[in-house]
């Protein structure tokens, strides 16, 4: 177990920089994920962390120890790859037992640590099997016990989940979660899913374009994105983000629907945020013409036109409109994120 | 536009199929049909002179005279020529280190080309020349090469000053049979060094980088990852390298047409020696039958590596 420093990691492919100057620090048995749309740098972030990557400035630090020139084999890490990238030609004991084997370890000690990462994850009935013989989420599993059996100070996981079912991927992102908690391994997690770093992390890194657009919990970055690249990307069905400016008592936007502000609103404000759930239905609010109803059970999505802006809620009410009908919701004014023109997140 | 004229009537009933649609409708029929032009083709330059070339190791036929059926009796011969025998020794010597060589340096070669290199397609492309020349002209080049008086290599060796002679080559048994191999070895590797590249190729390179973390040295990782993925394909590449170089004709014939008395001939060009110049056709068709078993042996080796393969990577037969 041990803490990870990244200190202004530079990163550039010949003349393309990928990654400009990134610092993270990571607790001793936090579990962390860098969370950003594809290219943003994250996946590169995490092989520098593990050594398939050079680092081209800064430092990376594992347990105090900065191993930028420290060969992969010797930074005591382990990393689940994306295509679980498991040996075809060994049995999922061979692949468990491979990096022992590489570092001659006593056969009845190999064995026993197989035995042991088989338990906690379910494979014991699969050992003398090949890796074609399994299925996609008995695979990611071997590959998680290729990774236990070594006892490593850091789990690296590259999208794991991203080749699986959607009913897969909930289970072993509960999995993934709780074999953590057990092992209290700090873990380092990759993902373009957003529901995934909500629900699995304690850090969220949120990366955009080779920056950290923010780092927090991950409630702390759904109450109070930074900027309004965090608000569109955390909280699914997405924040509604309306730009516009404050005048004629409220916020007008550029589309032309006038809403309500908070009190003791910035002047400043070009962007109006507000979250889908945090709009109700209510006969003084807001009126929009209905575009589409969505149900899905627990809650209905209403997508709606209110001038030529459109904005979406989501309401625990069964919305029984039909398109075309008129709707007026209201924003709660206490969850109503408002931002500057930079971007930036305006105080309230 | 006259409102009398009838409307198109579809009944969405398929048309009536005629005998002959329904003939090639007919699977076996189809798999008959479209089989015969090659099967054809196999029977006519392929079974048929295999055949005439069994019937007549068995016939004492020389050219211009329809041989009788005399049995064994050309093996029985052969069993006691010493040149025959010769031949089956230096076939299998010439096979078995020619093999090894292009396969050592063939897999070297395709693992340096694995790497990023500068100017990579151009390099493959170059390593390709000795395979595309015809065997024939570089042959020729060869016997040049080896020329007891204007052989280059000889011309540098005096040059640099490390030799007062020129190198016998080709002119005494046992140096003749090494430039043969060195010939082979030299026109066998891009075959095998772009084939075992495609091989690599293969190879997801998130492996090596399991590998890697999981703390495998170079070495380990060729010899746990590499070359267990590439077993496969070089089963396939090495027999037909095998059955390439065991069949060999034109290198020989031309650099030293069996000689120096008889110590580089191969079954093939002893084969073609006493059928044709010799005009003993039977016994040269019961040289060329000879091979068969060796060939035999090299398909059976293919067939191992072929069975091999499935058990590891591909799909089914479980």
């Amino acid at each position: 177990m041990a803490t990870v420093s990244v200190r202004q990691a530079l990163k550039s492919f010949g003349t393309t920089r990928i990654l400009h100057g990134v610092d993270v620090e990571i607790a001793d048995g936090e579990f962390v994920v860098l969370v950003g749309p594809s290219g943003c740098g994250k996946s590169t972030l995490l092989r520098m962390i593990a050594g398939l990557e050079n680092i081209t400035g800064g430092e990376i630090a594992i347990d105090g120890r900065v191993v930028n020139n420290v060969p992969p084999k010797d930074r005591d890490i382990a990393m689940v790859f994306q295509n679980y990238a498991l040996y075809p030609h060994m049995t999922v004991r061979q692949n468990m037992a491979f990096s022992m084997k590489l570092a001659k370890a006593p056969a009845a000690i190999m064995e026993e640590e197989v035995q042991r990462a088989a338990k906690i994850l379910g494979l014991d009935a699969l050992l003398d099997r090949f890796p074609r013989q399994l299925s996609g989420g008995q695979r990611q599993r071997v590959a998680m016990g290729r990774a236990i059996v070594r006892h490593p100070q850091v789990f690296l996981f590259d999208e794991p989940l991203s080749n699986l079912d959607a009913k897969l991927r909930v289970q072993m992102r509960s999995e993934i979660r709780e074999l953590q908690q057990r092992l209290a391994t700090t873990t380092i997690y990759v993902t373009h899913d957003q529901i995934e770093a909500m629900t699995m992390a304690d850090q969220i890194v949120v990366m955009n374009g080779g920056r950290i657009e923010q780092a927090g919990a991950p409630l702390a970055l759904y109450d109070k994105p930074a900027n309004l690249f965090v608000a569109g990307f955390i909280g699914s069905p997405a924040m509604n983000l309306l730009p516009g400016m404050v005048a004629d008592g409220g916020f007008r936007t550029t589309g032309g629907a006038l809403l309500p502000l908070p009190p003791h609103a910035h002047t400043n404000v070009a962007t109006y945020g507000i979250r889908p759930e945090h709009m109700s239905l209510s006969d003084d609010g807001v009126e929009g013409t209905i575009v589409l109803v969505e149900p899905t059970g627990s809650e209905t999505q209403v997508t709606m036109r209110m001038g030529e802006t459109v904005v979406t809620g989501a309401f625990r009410e069964r919305v029984q409109g039909r398109p075309g009908d008129k709707l007026r919701v209201l924003p709660d004014l206490g969850l109503v994120h408002l931002f500057g023109p930079d971007g930036a997140r305006l105080p309230s | 536009m006259s409102a009398t004229t009838a409307a198109p009537v579809w009944t969405k009933m398929r048309p009536k199929q005629g005998a002959l649609s329904r003939l090639f409708d007919w699977k076996p029929f189809l798999a008959f049909i479209c089989l015969l032009p090659a099967a054809g083709l196999l029977m006519t330059f392929l079974t048929y002179p295999l055949g005439l070339g069994i019937y007549l190791a068995f016939t004492d036929t020389t050219i211009g005279r329809p041989g009788i059926w005399v049995g064994l009796e050309n093996f029985i011969w052969l069993a006691e020529d010493p040149i025959f025998w010769n031949a089956v020794f230096y076939s299998v010597f010439y096979t078995g280190v020619a093999t090894i060589g292009k396969f050592a340096l063939g897999l070297w070669l395709a693992l340096l080309l694995n790497q990023h290199l500068p100017m990579k397609s151009l390099l493959r492309a170059i390593i390709l020349l000795p395979w595309i020349v015809p065997t024939v002209l570089s042959a020729i080049a060869f016997w040049w090469i080896y020329d007891p008086q204007f052989s280059i290599i000889s011309y540098l060796f005096i040059e640099m000053g490390l030799r007062e002679t020129n190198i016998d080559f080709i002119n005494t048994a046992w140096p003749a049979r090494w430039s043969l191999i060195a010939a082979n070895i030299w026109r066998g590797i891009p075959f095998v060094a772009i084939s075992l590249l495609a091989g690599l190729q293969t190879i997801s390179p998130s492996l090596y980088e399991a590998a890697l973390l999981d703390g495998a040295s170079g070495w380990q990782r060729f010899r746990y990852i590499t070359f267990p993925m590439l077993l496969p394909i070089l089963a396939i590449v090495m027999t037909f390298s095998i059955i390439f170089t065991f069949t060999d004709f034109q290198l020989v014939y031309a650099i030293t047409r069996g000689g120096p008395v008889n110590s580089t001939h191969l079954l093939a060009t002893l084969a073609f020696q006493r059928g044709i110049p010799g005009g003993q056709l039977g016994e040269g068709a019961a040289i060329a039958v000879s091979m068969i078993p060796f060939l035999v042996f090299a398909t059976l080796f293919s067939y191992f590596g072929l069975a091999r393969r499935k058990w590891q990577q591909g799909e089914g037969n479980d």
